[in-house]
């Protein structure tokens, strides 16, 4: 009972066992390669090799169709979860300095007193994005933009470092926290709405996405007013567009006031 | 002769403790997302828990089976003591400390990726080396038995190899050649990326890996409840095996075929081309034979138990059949369920019908009818049936063991019936949350209500299940005698080399894994720019 005598073509095991296996395979081949391909008269191939191939899965280059023309600026950022993970001190040093000029609108403590948004403990990722938006024109804002074109690369990550850098304080104005709303706990699965948790810190956080606690209420209308309309258009593969369209404008409020309403030691401690 | 008792109880010990744990988990995910639940606002805890379910129940708990059963067979097929014993133990502990390893960075929430991995998700590194663990502690069980074979060949040269050791190791064969595949995609891509040394990932390339994995694990896990069948069932019903030969040709076939068809998981995916997903959907239409030959073969063997006791008649002799005894009403149960649930994976394995179920909840039922239950109901009656021989103790309580019985088939109907049913109506798998005020799925409430009290009589029958076996730890003592396995009707003297030794089958495994998985895989892994950034799991 050795090897010898199991694998040899007196062995009527041994011939039948590998013949049956081979010519299942190479009928199913036939049939998976040549046949069915060209059983499907909506697809034309050259010859019988370029069926073959097609049905291998071997890469083809796509025909070369140019994209379709944009005639509005889109976001060209990429973020990984670990953009901007770990700064330098000297980092968001530098960033302290830049950030004097921002202080008039968003208060010296990274903490606005108006309606814009508040930047202290904002993720470095975040900052990071909207300000090349800004600096692009992927978005604008009359008085945002002007600030932006001239940002360095450089410049832009120690902004966001120094801002990431921050603690996260309470809002200027603090309001009585508010119950909340079934848009934030359960979003509306049935219109393809995940809670806004999931993304923005209180569940998960999604590289890009802001937190959103005690940011100022207006701002938050307004800017999902501007996704639902599309009039704003930075976010990538139009993730906040396709919630924010549909969002009913009284759930868009509630939202809003919502968060506004929020501490913000309740985000989720990330690290 | 059953001389490492406390090796394989051990194994079954902690097997069964681990499959209580995640059977809780897996009610409270049906409890959790059912009408009669309120959702727990926080969907990452559900992922966490199904991670934990899906890991332990795929991976941990029915190799633990296979590994024990596998002892037991060894010594006492062979009549020959384990060789390896140290080793053995060793196996046993790395899967120990493998599961704990695993279980920490899931708990914490940090590795909730599912036990399918779903890269580009990316989860602690631990969770990971955990799952390698295990494997690598299963390997060992695998060169064990292979050796343990060796031993008792060179003892007894020329002699037919026992049927149940026969299919044990042609099932260690198949796991260690299946599970190639998911190591190849923790070692080479995954780990990698989890422990910070790359950032991307290529998750068309890992999900072929994946599928290489993930059918013939299947029929790891089956091959338990088969050798059962073949060699414990008959003998427990005081019938005989029909047919030795057709025995070890189905185990064969399974050997040979159940490995090359993974892809039939991947008919969704873009990425690999369609005449290869042809190859794999017919090969996995070969896959019905070996199991359509052991419902032939047991049913014949049923029949001669019966006939030996006296029934008559085209169909009477089923009323003479021991239905008091708990294997004959396992067995029963068993074929029911492998019936529905294999009318279910004929519609999954139609590259045409499976685009109306892909992803839904049809799937989970359909793996937990057949694996759930079919699969597990007789691991229930495996333990039973070793346990006196193991314990040195008898189980008394017959009754007991009948109602556990009967309360997992009938708990498995009414979770996977409904569960199969709103597949159907599109309700996707892997949701922690359904918001079933919303007239579109309303009337998917009660299918889903139902799901989960089945849940809840699984529940009870698992937990009963545990309390038969710790009632029988502290039973009076009493000698089971030696363990024995069915004989055939014609018992083998002189099988041929082909039926008696596994290179031919496993070299056609090897071959057909080359043919039908070596051009999807080089070509994946040879193209540039199809990695993908990797999303960490818990990261901002
Ligand atoms: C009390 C009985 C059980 C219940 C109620 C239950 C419930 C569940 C649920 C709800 C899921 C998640 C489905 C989804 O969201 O996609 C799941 C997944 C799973 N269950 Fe069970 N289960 C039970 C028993 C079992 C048993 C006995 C096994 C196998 C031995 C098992 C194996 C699995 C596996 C492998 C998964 C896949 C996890 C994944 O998709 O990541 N379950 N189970
Ligand atoms: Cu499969």
């Amino acid at each position: 009972m050795s090897a010898r005598d199991l694998f040899t073509f007196s062995n009527p095991h041994f011939t039948r066992g590998v013949g049956i296996t081979a010519a299942i395979l190479v009928v199913t081949a036939i049939v998976g390669f040549i046949v069915l391909p060209f059983a499907q008269p909506w697809v034309q191939f050259a010859n019988v090799w370029d069926a073959i191939c097609s049905a291998a899965g071997v890469p083809q280059r796509a025909a070369s169709v140019a994209a379709p023309a944009q005639d509005k600026r889109l976001s060209e950022v990429v973020l990984t979860s670990s953009t901007l993970s770990r700064p330098s001190q000297e980092a968001i040093g530098r960033g302290a300095t830049l950030a004097q000029r921002c202080a008039i609108c968003h208060g010296p403590t990274g903490v606005s007193r108006a309606d814009s948004p508040n930047l202290a403990g904002q993720y470095a990722a975040v900052i990071y994005k909207e300000l090349h938006d800004f600096r692009s024109g992927a978005r604008t804002n009359a008085v945002m933009s002007p600030f932006a074109v001239n940002l360095t690369d450089q410049e832009i990550a120690d902004l966001s470092n120094y801002y990431a850098y921050l603690p996260r304080l309470p809002a200027y104005h603090p309001t009585p926290q508010l119950p909340k709303p079934n848009i934030v706990i359960f979003g509306a699965p049935m219109r393809g709405i995940a809670p806004c948790g999931s993304c923005h810190g209180s569940l998960d956080n999604k590289t890009g996405s802001p937190w959103l606690e005690g940011q100022s209420e207006a701002y938050m209308k307004a800017q999902l007013q501007a996704f639902a309309s599309g009039e704003r258009r930075n976010d990538i593969s139009q993730q906040m567009r396709n919630i924010a369209r549909a969002m009913t404008p009284q759930e868009i409020e509630q939202a809003a006031a919502y968060y506004a309403s929020q501490p913000p030691d309740v985000v989720k401690a990330v690290d | 002769m059953l001389v490492n008792r406390k090796l394989i109880l051990a194994h079954f010990w902690l097997a069964f403790g681990v499959f209580g744990i995640a059977l809780t988990l897996g009610a409270w995910q049906m409890f959790i997302r059912s009408p009669i639940g309120t959702w727990l606002s926080n969907p990452e805890l559900y992922y966490r828990s199904l991670t934990a379910h899906g890991t332990v129940m795929g991976y941990v708990f029915p190799t633990l089976v296979a590994m024990g059963f596998g002892y037991a067979i060894s010594e006492s097929a062979l009549q020959q003591r384990l060789v390896g014993v140290r080793w053995a133990w060793a196996g046993f502990w790395l899967i120990v400390a493998g599961s704990i390893m695993a279980v920490i960075p899931i708990a914490l929430g940090r590795a909730s990726v599912l036990y399918t991995f779903y890269p580009p998700l990316i989860g602690n590194v631990f969770y990971y080396l955990g799952v390698v663990l295990v494997v690598v502690g299963s390997w060992i069980w695998v060169a064990l038995m292979s050796i343990n074979l060796r031993v008792w060949r060179k003892a007894n040269p020329g002699a037919a190899v026992p049927l149940a050791m026969f299919a044990n190791v042609a099932g260690s064969y198949l796991w260690a050649w299946t599970a190639v595949g998911a190591a190849l995609e923790l070692l080479l891509q995954i780990i990698p990326v989890a422990a910070g040394l790359k950032a991307t990932i290529d998750a068309g390339l890992a999900r072929v890996f994946f599928s290489w994995t993930l059918h013939a694990i299947v029929y790891f896990w089956l091959m338990p409840t088969y050798i059962a069948y073949y060699t414990i069932v008959p003998r427990a019903i005081g019938g005989r095996v029909y047919s030795d030969s057709m025995a070890r040709i189905s185990f064969i076939l399974f050997l040979v075929v159940a490995m090359p068809i993974g892809m039939h998981h991947t008919f969704a995916d873009p990425q690999v081309g369609a005449g290869f997903k042809f190859i794999h959907s017919a090969f996995t239409a070969l896959v019905a034979l070996p199991t359509l030959l052991t419902v032939f073969t047991i049913c014949a063997s049923v029949e001669i138990a019966a006939r030996l006791r006296g029934g008559r008649g085209m169909f009477g002799w089923i009323k003479t059949l021991p239905w008091d005894n708990p294997m004959m009403l396992a067995l029963a149960f068993s074929f029911v369920m492998l019936g529905f649930g294999g009318a279910g994976g004929l519609i999954n394995m139609s590259y045409q019908l499976d685009a109306s179920i892909h992803n839904t909840q049809w799937i989970t039922g359909h793996f937990h009818l057949i694996f759930g239950g079919a699969i597990v109901i007789m691991y229930f009656a495996i333990a039973y049936d070793l346990w006196p021989h193991l314990t040195g103790r008898e189980l008394i309580d017959l009754r007991l063991i009948r109602t556990q019985l009967w309360l997992w088939f009938i708990g498995m109907i009414v979770t996977t019936f409904p569960w199969h049913w709103v597949g159907i109506l599109g309700m996707p798998r892997r949701m922690a949350y359904f918001d079933f005020g919303d007239p579109a799925i309303a009337p998917q409430a009660l299918s889903v209500t139902l799901s989960a009290i089945g849940g809840f009589i699984l529940l009870t029958s698992g937990i009963l299940f545990l309390v038969v076996l710790a009632r029988g730890m502290r039973a009076p003592q009493a000698d089971a005698g030696p363990y024995r396995f069915a004989v055939a009707v014609h018992q083998p003297v002189i099988v041929p080399v082909a039926l008696n030794t596994h290179a031919l089958w496993v070299a056609l495994m090897i071959a057909l894994t080359l043919t039908n998985y070596g051009y999807p895989i080089l070509t994946l892994a040879l193209t540039e720019g199809t990695s993908v950034p990797a999303v960490y799991v818990g990261a901002q």
